[in-house]
């Protein structure tokens, strides 16, 4: 596995994957490619089919209605690939705590490998997180 | 021309994920399926169980790009229930807010249309300078969306005085942004070509389907709550509403970044006008009894409605977000249109058209379902935006 987690760290492509998500970590997260942020001058390059990606930026809630979902666009990512959870919501359930269309929490679901929490987490905290996981993924590989 | 869309079929247009069915003979689409409630999170029935002062913490959350107009609404409805009459201070202050998210929506939105017909430059210029009114509103509230800045009686946090400057020069660095926008946008001839009669919503249309908002002042209907039912600020202040007749993308574009200018007199108003005084009431109780609230969100009308039996929590709270509306317009707006431009114009009312499912276009030649996801949609209509180019003889 090692040479293939060195690879991905040279340059993460990303799906972006909301489930019950109120919009404003999925903007804070497009910000994160625009100018001011520019997150592409590391290589991060948002991607419009899981098959694509190398890590997949969960959003929201896990809405009943997007628990199979989920499931089927991690299974459709190529292994190894890691899952960030961004968000209160995607952490716990935040301020939906309770409701009743929110059996499990989205790392109940998919394995995640880090949390960025924040309602929404600022774009630096975004890139903070990344630039720490891939700290992580060069010492394991 | 770029096949790398860097944004997936979850993207940020997304009030309410729908599922869209379209039904094309060839390249013309004949009929439309709409289905929506993938984001459904049990909202109003979560309110029942906060306190007053929790539920505007909720509804802030119902959506991140709204995230002022449906505690506006909320506020406006335990405000009529309880009697409740907001400071001045306070007024100006919730009503800057509310615009200052007006005009970074309308930006947003700006950008993803201009992605939509294959001008990414578009996009990140917008976004570029949204920054701007996110850096206000940051400095303003403590956060760059999700304000929580609006409680019962008040608002939550004060305006300093010597951050008014500040605010002043950081909106006269927007407005040139903003004049760029308006040029690239009226005087382009090809985004003239492929939003200019494109996806039209006649004025009967939009009243048959109640669109509300930047969806149906292009359309000819006259309708804006902060006009025809005043709240905050809005009564005290000097500003047109922005109605066009043509009820086409372009019109659609057109009044949004009108609404904009509209905005920024709103602000520049508000700033002067703001007398010291105190901000908030610290109301307390609310009284039993029915409540409704109105307020004007960037896509259109948002309507609370709230039931108390005198208690720390409501016992019945009602959403009704304009999106609701709006999406369904779309069922003749791209009747008759191409499919390549099938993005554009769902994309033009402004929520999202493909976030948990495909669009499957049915040919009804053969019968059978193909399934367009959301970067083929793009594709075409970027491949469109270049066949336009070549006729019109720009390289
Ligand atoms: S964590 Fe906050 S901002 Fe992010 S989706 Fe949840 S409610 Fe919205």
């Amino acid at each position: 596995m090692g040479i293939k987690l060195k690879a991905l760290t040279k340059s993460p492509w990303v799906y972006h994957l909301s489930t019950g998500s109120c919009n404003n970590c999925d903007i804070e997260i497009l910000d994160c490619l625009t100018p001011r942020y520019d997150l592409e001058r590391f290589g991060i390059v948002l991607v419009g089919s899981p098959r694509h990606a190398d890590a997949l930026l969960v959003t929201g809630n896990m809405t009943m209605k997007c628990i199979p979902r989920a499931k089927e666009v991690y299974e459709q990512m190529p292994k190894p690939g890691v899952v960030i959870a961004i968000g209160t919501c995607a952490l716990g359930h935040g301020v939906f705590d309770g409701s009743y269309v929110m059996p499990k929490t989205v790392d109940e679901v998919i394995p995640v490998d880090i949390y960025i929490p924040g309602c929404p987490p600022k774009p630096e905290g975004i890139i903070a997180g990344v630039a720490k996981l891939l700290a992580m993924l060069k010492q394991k590989a | 021309m770029s096949e790398i869309i860097p944004i997936g079929p979850y993207h940020p247009l997304q009030e309410e994920p729908e599922f869209f069915r379209l039904h094309v003979e060839g390249e013309r689409v004949i009929k439309m399926d709409i289905e929506i409630g993938y984001n459904h999170r049990g909202i109003e029935k979560l309110a029942e169980s906060k306190s007053w002062d929790q539920v505007v913490f909720l509804v802030e959350r119902i959506c991140g790009i709204c995230s002022t107009s449906h505690p506006a609404a909320s506020i406006n409805a335990m405000e009529d229930l309880g009697g409740i009459e907001a400071p001045e201070r306070a007024q100006y202050i919730r009503t800057i807010v509310c615009e200052l998210e007006r005009i970074h929506s309308h930006l947003l939105w700006l950008g993803l249309a201009g992605h939509f017909i294959g001008y990414n430059t578009v996009w990140m210029w917008v976004w570029k300078y949204r920054e701007i009114i996110c850096d206000i509103l940051d400095k303003m509230t403590g956060n760059r969306q999700s304000y929580a800045m609006f409680k019962v009686g008040g608002v939550r946090r004060d305006i300093l005085d010597e951050d008014i400057p500040w605010f002043l020069k950081m909106l006269d660095k927007f407005k040139p942004a903003l004049d760029l926008f308006k040029g690239a946008v009226m005087d382009d001839p090809v985004i003239h070509a492929r939003t200019k009669g494109v996806g039209v919503l006649t004025t009967e249309q939009a009243k048959k389907y109640c669109v509300v908002g930047p969806t149906a002042r292009p359309s000819g209907v006259a309708i804006d709550v902060r006009k025809d039912d005043p709240y905050f600020a809005y009564e005290w202040l000097d500003w047109d509403m922005v109605v066009l007749q043509e009820g086409d993308v372009f019109a659609k574009v057109a009044c949004r970044i009108l609404e904009m200018y509209e905005s920024m007199k709103i602000l520049e108003q508000c700033f002067k006008k703001m007398k010291p005084g105190i901000v908030d009431l610290h109301v307390k109780e609310l009284p039993p009894g029915e409540g409704i609230g109105r307020a004007e969100a960037p896509r259109g009308e948002v309507y609370h409605y709230v039931r108390s039996d005198g208690s720390n929590f409501p016992v019945r709270y009602k959403v009704r977000a304009p999106s609701y509306m709006n999406i369904f317009s779309n069922e003749v707006a791209v009747l008759g249109e191409q499919v390549a431009d099938a993005a554009l114009i769902l994309a033009a009312v402004d929520p999202c058209y493909c976030c948990t499912e495909r669009i499957i276009a049915i040919d009804h030649d053969t019968n059978e379902e193909k399934k367009l996801s959301s970067s083929d949609l793009l594709r075409l209509s970027h491949e469109k935006t270049i066949r336009v180019k070549k006729e019109l003889g720009i390289s």
